[in-house]
């Protein structure tokens, strides 16, 4: 196992559905780290809609649905904090009353790994196969950063690409306003969040944004667009693995 | 006992849903018999000069003035001079404390000392602080027969003399000293951090909210 | 006081085009937001004094009818009276039957959020009390006829303008223009209220079974004022607040300053155990405690008791983006921000102001930086399962939650569904890489682009390269 680890992608559904080569970066990225890796199904979610939005039934059975899919391998990857931390941090609780099911929740929460912490925190990658020139900033997406402790793992990853500059933008801890269901529900403050957000990062002179949550990714984007900004957005598994032939989150290809 | 009584404590226990019950009275019984210290932060744990020199660092960053006098004697000009520095009336309301009898406030000429509880008018008050803490820069005041609380509240002035060794360290350490006097706690016990504050009234933070505007405490090397 | 949470949205939309507000709220982040930062940095042990607070207030409230006992045996042998009230409109009446006891005209008030969750101020002014605010947060906003915004700057969303205003309406005269100006007028109206009040209330931040003696904290010094100047002092507080002994409590102190304001300590923390005694020339004639349940025992036999650890600093709301941008009123009742938002339901019912537990990014900040580490995120998601329960939210939020789980719960479908829409919103999309406007997706888009999919999902173009997976 130590020297080729077979893992599960958790690929995510924002993923899946808009922005694949962030699954293929990922992909990229567990290959170079030696890893085996499959995407197993069925996997469509990790529940967090229904259970941000108390329905707890629905969560459950879509962790009843995903957790066996999961079982046989010896990771889970997801390309996402907020999902890793559904995974890690939260499926156990759905089962106090089912001790088997909680068992079973628990040895796949063991294993479930955000991308970048489990390149630099398991794999213990050092150097990134991508690369960037230019001006980089980067958010810290809140699940990631405080249910997982994702703060030091990208930042090594990016300062170790030698023409791509780190600059943090103030702020950069603070929640971007999209919060799932959050920014549909409460649409004014959300703006308000990321209007404070997509200042901010264009504050500090950066050319291109990075986050390992694509839900994140794509409220900064949407409102940077908006903003008529010049500031491109993009996962930053993207960048780790050098797969930015695919145009930044919210721009359109050329013919 | 009251209804209500009854009810609030029959809620309690049926919400807490203890098993063990004497396991629990005892815990309590334990806890509160022998009070310890919990959590002292190391910067308490001074000796000496060194924690003398915290408490006053710690008094001067939250706006406390001090002045440190070797004895008694020369408690008399030091209210004086403070007292002219800050163009004040030279009146005072204080405390009988002994401390403050000894001190002979009286024998000044210029000093207009009443020894009583302050009045509206009093626009100073002098009293003596049964602790001093260099965590935080923090004076301890008891309330007793001869050292009235509002001394150090209603005087737009308040005037405190700390004699060095009631300097601890930390709260803890001070409050264990006082533990072991008679009728402790007192009726009122004053942790004093600095002059009273505000920062309701925007942008800046105002002194002199209601207590005192000015803080001024005498560190007294040598109490006798 | 009627709570308005449910209409939390159309008030924190009011407040966000409301510029005066903004840069109100704004003041909170660069003051006690970063003030906090520096004084945890500043105390090495700061993280271990939390761990032990902590497990000081989940021991007193596991032992919560042992310390109330012991704290009502001390504070009874010292002289003071211990009233127990039920609810809100019990410890109104024990209040007002002091107060006329005392044949009262004037009260001076410290503030106390117990206070303001019964709605003593209306009450007692209802029954021809005059009622003083004496904190001076708490006394501009009793002039303007308003509540506290947040818990420890009860004015945080005025404007010095504001309060000049209201001072010279109050007051007479013109209105002054610095803030020093302001505290001194302060200062000179209300010492003659001091003067004038035959009983002063105030709250309690703490209480001590070991000693019976109640703990307030405050900058302006005016609790000590308030209690020691009438011959009645009436305290009023939580039954949750006791703690086993001085030391437990000195733990909790030390963070209640640096969570609150990044103080390391208030000015003015005081301990009473009892009245005036005999000798003594100052102080109140006689104490009184009203200790309040109002639901609390309520909230001891779940997860909620976690909530009942709060020590009332208001980190929480200063670190919270949702109370940044809505400020305190939006949240519609006595407290506001994340705390208010798990205990506001408890108060007043969650069919009234399920609103709160949603207004949450879940960010997880709120939790990061409580001094006694409640999780204010997973307690706010026990109310939306709540909300969901009864069937509370929105028709359109259940229908489209209901949509998507059908989906999700039908993989073969998901995956067929979703890779025509992604087809062809890609197709759609594939030219400008997102849309400015789409139908489904109004609150989204009235604001921000919505990024388009790139045309085909992952697990399609993963089967298509490398197979079906295992």
């Amino acid at each position: 196992m130590a020297d080729s680890p077979r893992v599960a992608l958790f690929v995510t559904c924002l993923v899946d559905l808009f922005r694949p080569s962030v699954g293929w970066a990922a992909v990229e990225l567990l290959e170079k780290a030696g890893c085996r890796v499959e995407v197993p199904e069925p996997q469509i979610c990790c529940g967090q809609p229904a259970f941000n939005s108390g329905d707890r039934r629905t969560t459950e059975e879509l962790a009843r649905q995903t957790i066996p899919a999961l079982e046989p391998y010896d990771f889970v990857v997801a390309p996402s904090g907020s999902c890793a931390g559904m995974l890690r941090r939260h499926f156990p609780e759905l089962f106090d009353d089912d001790p088997a099911w909680k068992a079973r929740a628990r040895a796949v929460a063991d294993k479930s790994w955000e991308l970048v912490s489990f390149l630099v925190d398991v794999r213990g990658m050092s150097e990134p196969p991508g690369g960037f020139a230019g001006r980089v900033t980067y958010h810290d997406s809140c699940s990631g950063l405080r249910e997982l402790g994702i703060k030091a793992q990208p930042r090594a990853l990016l300062r170790a690409i030698s023409e791509l500059e780190l600059v943090e933008m103030e702020g950069c801890e603070v929640c971007c306003g999209f919060g799932g269901t959050f920014c549909v529900k409460y649409p004014e403050i959300s703006t308000k969040m990321v209007e404070d957000k997509a200042r901010r990062a264009e504050a500090t002179g950066a050319e291109l944004l990075l986050a390992g949550d694509l839900g994140c990714l794509m409220n900064i984007a949407g409102r940077l667009a908006r903003r008529n900004s010049t500031l491109a957005v993009r996962h930053v598994a993207e960048v780790l693995a050098g797969r930015l032939e695919t145009p930044p989150i919210g721009v359109g290809r050329v013919g | 006992m009251s209804e209500a009584r009854r009810a609030i404590f029959a809620a309690i226990r049926e919400r807490l849903a203890r098993v063990d019950e004497a396991a629990a009275d005892a815990a309590v019984r334990e806890r509160l018999a022998r009070p310890r210290a919990v959590l002292v932060p190391a910067r308490a744990r001074l000796e000496g000069e060194a924690r003398i020199a915290l408490f006053c660092a710690k008094a001067q960053a939250v706006g406390t003035e001090i002045v440190r006098i070797p004895d008694l004697a020369a408690l008399r000009d030091a209210v004086s001079t403070s007292l002219r520095r800050h163009n004040l009336p030279s009146a005072l309301v204080r405390a009988a404390d002994p401390l403050l009898d000894a001190a002979a406030l009286e024998t000044e000429p210029l000093l207009e000392v009443r020894c009583d509880v302050p009045r509206e008018t009093d626009a100073v008050g002098l009293t003596v602080a049964l602790a001093g803490i260099a965590e935080t820069g923090t004076v301890l005041l008891a309330s007793a027969p001869e050292r009235p609380t509002l001394l150090a509240f209603l005087p737009e002035t308040s005037l405190v003399v700390l004699p060095t060794v009631r300097i601890a360290g930390s709260y803890e350490e001070a409050w264990a000293t006082l533990r072991g006097l008679a009728g402790w706690p007192p009726r009122s016990v004053n942790l004093i951090t600095g002059p009273s504050r505000t920062g309701d009234i925007p942008p800046a933070i105002e002194l002199g909210a209601h207590g005192p505007k000015r803080l001024i405490v005498f560190l007294l090397d040598r109490p006798s | 006081m009627e709570p308005t949470s449910l209409a939390f949205r159309e008030r924190a939309t009011r407040a966000l085009a409301d510029p005066v507000l903004s840069t109100a709220l704004a003041r909170l982040e660069t003051g006690w937001q970063a003030a906090r930062a520096r004084a945890a940095a500043d105390l090495p042990e700061f993280e271990a004094l939390r761990d032990a607070a902590v497990a000081i207030r989940d021991h007193a409230l596991a032992h919560l009818d042992f310390y109330l006992e012991a704290f009502e045996r001390r504070f009874t042998e010292r002289g003071g009276v211990v009233h127990w009230a039920r609810d809100a409109a019990e410890a109104r009446a024990i209040v007002l039957e002091l107060c006329r006891a005392a044949r009262a005209r004037t009260v001076t008030k410290s503030k106390s959020m117990v206070a303001e969750e019964i709605g003593l101020n209306a009450f007692l002014e209802a029954h021809g009390l005059r009622v003083i605010e004496t904190d001076l947060g708490e006394y501009i906003v009793q002039l303007a006829g308003e509540v506290p915004s947040h818990l420890v700057g009860p004015a945080v969303h005025m404007t010095r303008e504001r309060i000049a205003e209201l001072f010279a309406k109050a007051h007479g005269g013109p209105p002054k223009q610095d803030s020093a100006a302001l505290v001194a007028e302060a200062r000179r109206v209300l010492r003659q209220r001091y003067l004038e009040a035959d009983v002063g209330i105030t709250g309690a931040n703490f209480l001590i079974a070991e000693t019976g003696s109640i703990v307030t904290v405050t900058n302006e010094g005016n609790a000590e004022l308030t209690q020691g100047l009438p011959k009645l002092h009436i305290a009023i507080t939580g039954i949750e607040k006791v703690v086993p002994t001085v030391e437990d409590a000195f733990v909790l102190l030390r963070l209640l300053a640096r969570s609150a304001t990044g103080q390391e300590f208030s000015a003015y923390t005081t301990f009473l155990t009892g009245p005036k005694r005999p000798d003594e020339r100052d102080g109140p004639e006689a104490m009184h405690l009203v200790l309040l349940d109002n639901g609390r025992t309520r909230m001891l036999g779940g997860p909620m008791r976690a909530m009942l650890r709060c020590i009332r600093c208001g980190a929480c709301m200063n670190h919270c983006p949702v109370y940044l941008a809505a400020g305190g009123h939006a949240y519609g009742w006595v407290y506001p921000g994340p705390m208010g938002s798990v205990l506001t339901p408890h108060f007043v019912g969650i069919e009234k102001s399920w609103p709160l537990p949603n207004a949450s990014t879940f960010c997880g900040r709120c939790e990061e930086v409580c001094p006694v580490r409640i999780p204010l995120p997973g307690l706010m998601r026990l109310w939306r399962e709540e909300a969901h329960r009864r069937g509370l939210a929105p028709p359109a939020a259940r229908f489209g939650l209901a949509l998507w789980a059908f989906f999700a719960r039908r993989p073969p479908l998901y995956r067929f569904a979703t890779r025509i829409a992604v087809a062809l919103l890609g197709a759609f999309g594939r030219r400008r890489g997102r849309f400015a406007r789409l139908p489904f997706a109004r609150g989204w888009t009235e604001s921000r682009d919505f990024p388009a999919p790139e045309g085909s999902t992952f697990t399609a173009q993963w089967r298509a390269r490398r197979g079906t997976g295992r």
